[in-house]
């Protein structure tokens, strides 16, 4: 699976990267950005899922790769 | 002394004019026949308990009016909340504060306090301009420095309660002191004051200036523009020394900061000074103030907050869920039917994040406090491009001011739990929280022996 945000949704709340620091940075002007490729292993799905339900502009994206 | 023409000397506001183009109402006051067609925000009820208000509106409206300021709504579920955050061509910022006075059309796009009162396109350029001075990084750097004052805040009135002696309350020995104003109210005052680079001593002055422009809706008119001139002489006051002092903080930035290839405005400078002083205080204020009040009334969350401090991070968005402190305002831009009612330009909305957050339709157990809710997509900060620039810097103050007080003081509860009414006062308006909570702070353990 893979993480997306969508850059004209995501309005720099942080709770992505305030949550899971392990996946998600911050710029700087705060807007959330995906760490790496954003490809997430079954350890992380957990933490990906949780940083996807609190986001308040349902910017994020968890993709199943094909 | 440093000349810019842009900020002439001594020339104080001119009282009692409204800006030209600016549209009074008629001020009407006194309580509300029916919640659904006669709101105000300004009446005691609603500053008391607006929640069950606020329920009963959203089962049966679920969109209520008023034609006190001139006429108004007030949608109380998420989706509409929502929709009407997301609709910035429809629904204009031009005015944020619901009162008596509308600000003249041509003040849009940029309003008196850009960016929270600006419209697109020109909101974007405003705003970027901030961002980077408030993401989470930048705001670490006030962390230590707010840690050490909110530790030296309770070493005041534990030295105070030394000195006159420990009292005695029902077989308990304690003392009291109030979180809101001898706690809450001076944390965001302090750091917004550092940040601006401000005299940390002109506090009193900055809860006067909060008073005047988020209570004072509904005084007389020239009253209202006198006490907010008093606010822009002061500004005006700190651009003059930092013109002639000039240094590391966000008055000097928006002094020399440029857009489109020139220095800002004058009143976008003064504008965007007095949304960071005003916007930063009361709304941390009243988040520290509600989230003691709920851990003074509700022991089992106390305790277990002081035996896990690692849930504070989770248990606080559950507070600013609950207890969301900021209420915004738009203005109608045309005609139109929305959702059901017959909208006309210049009606205002009242955006209530408050009314949203406790919608059942979006959130579980919406009307009880859950301090483990792991699933919180609430609204506190609003929602789209209006985004509260500093929700960093106020997360960081909250966090960090009930990590303290849990730390320094682990039992407390209201020092009249009979008379909370009387006791406890919360603001009115448009950014609620309490603005005296008197704790009795103590070991409250004896008297449960």
């Amino acid at each position: 699976m893979r993480l997306q945000i969508d850059p004209e949704r995501c309005q720099g709340h942080g709770r992505c990267y305030d949550l899971v620091p392990a996946l998600f940075g911050d710029d700087d002007e705060g807007f959330g950005k995906v760490l790496g490729d954003g490809t997430v292993s079954a350890d992380n799905e957990r933490d990906a899922r949780l940083a996807v339900a609190n986001c308040p502009e349902r910017a994020i994206d968890l993709l199943q790769e094909s | 002394m440093t000349y810019d023409e842009r900020f002439p000397r001594g020339v104080p506001e001119v009282d009692g004019e409204d800006e030209p183009g600016a549209v009074r109402s008629e001020i009407v006051v006194g309580p509300v026949s029916d919640w659904a067609t006669d709101f105000s925000h300004l009446e005691p009820e609603w500053a008391a308990d607006p929640y069950p208000i606020q329920d009963d509106l959203r089962q049966r409206c679920p969109i209520a009016h008023t034609d006190r300021f001139g006429g108004g709504w007030l949608p109380l579920r998420y989706s509409d909340v929502a929709a009407i955050a997301y609709d910035t061509d429809r629904f204009s910022s031009r005015a944020i504060i619901m009162g008596n006075v509308r600000p003249p059309l041509d003040l849009a796009p940029v309003g008196g306090s850009p960016p929270i009162s600006s419209d697109p396109p020109f909101h974007h350029d405003a705003r970027k301009l901030l961002l980077p001075a408030f993401t989470k990084t930048a705001i670490s750097r006030q962390e230590p420095s707010t840690r050490a004052f909110c530790h030296s805040l309770i070493d005041a009135f534990e030295a105070r309660a030394g000195q006159t002696g420990q009292g005695s309350q029902g077989g308990q020995d304690g003392y009291i002191a109030d979180a809101a104003a001898e706690y809450a109210q001076h944390i965001p005052m302090r750091v917004i004051a550092d940040m601006l680079g401000f005299p940390p001593e002109d506090g009193p002055q900055f809860a006067e200036f909060v008073a005047s422009v988020l209570e004072g809706v509904n005084l007389p008119p020239d009253e209202r523009i006198s006490r907010v001139n008093a606010l822009f002489d002061y500004l005006m006051t700190q651009v003059h020394d930092h013109l002639d002092h000039p240094r590391d903080d966000l008055t000097t930035y928006l002094i020399n900061a440029e857009l489109y290839g020139r220095k800002l405005e004058a009143s976008h400078v003064v504008g965007t000074m007095a949304l960071l002083l005003i916007a930063g205080i009361d709304t941390t204020w009243s988040a520290i103030g509600a989230s003691l009040w709920h851990l003074a009334k509700t022991p089992a969350d106390r305790q277990r907050l002081v035996a896990n401090p690692e849930l504070l991070p989770t248990a606080m968005e559950e507070f600013l869920r609950a207890f969301a402190p900021v209420t915004m305002a738009r203005l109608v831009k045309d005609d139109m039917e929305w959702n059901g009612v017959d909208m006309k330009a210049e009606d205002w909305i009242l955006l209530s994040f408050p009314a949203a957050n406790r919608d059942p339709a979006h959130f579980d157990r919406a009307d009880q406090v859950v301090i483990d809710r792991e699933i919180n997509r609430h609204a506190a900060f609003g929602l789209g491009i209006h985004r509260c620039v500093g929700s960093h810097l106020a997360r960081m103050e909250l966090r960090v001011a009930l990590e303290v007080w849990l730390e320094r003081i682990p039992e407390f509860r209201l020092a009249d739990p009979d008379h909370e009414a009387e006791s406890v006062v919360w603001s009115t308006g448009q950014i609620r929280g309490p603005r005296s909570l008197p704790l009795f702070i103590g070991d409250l353990k004896v008297a449960n022996s």
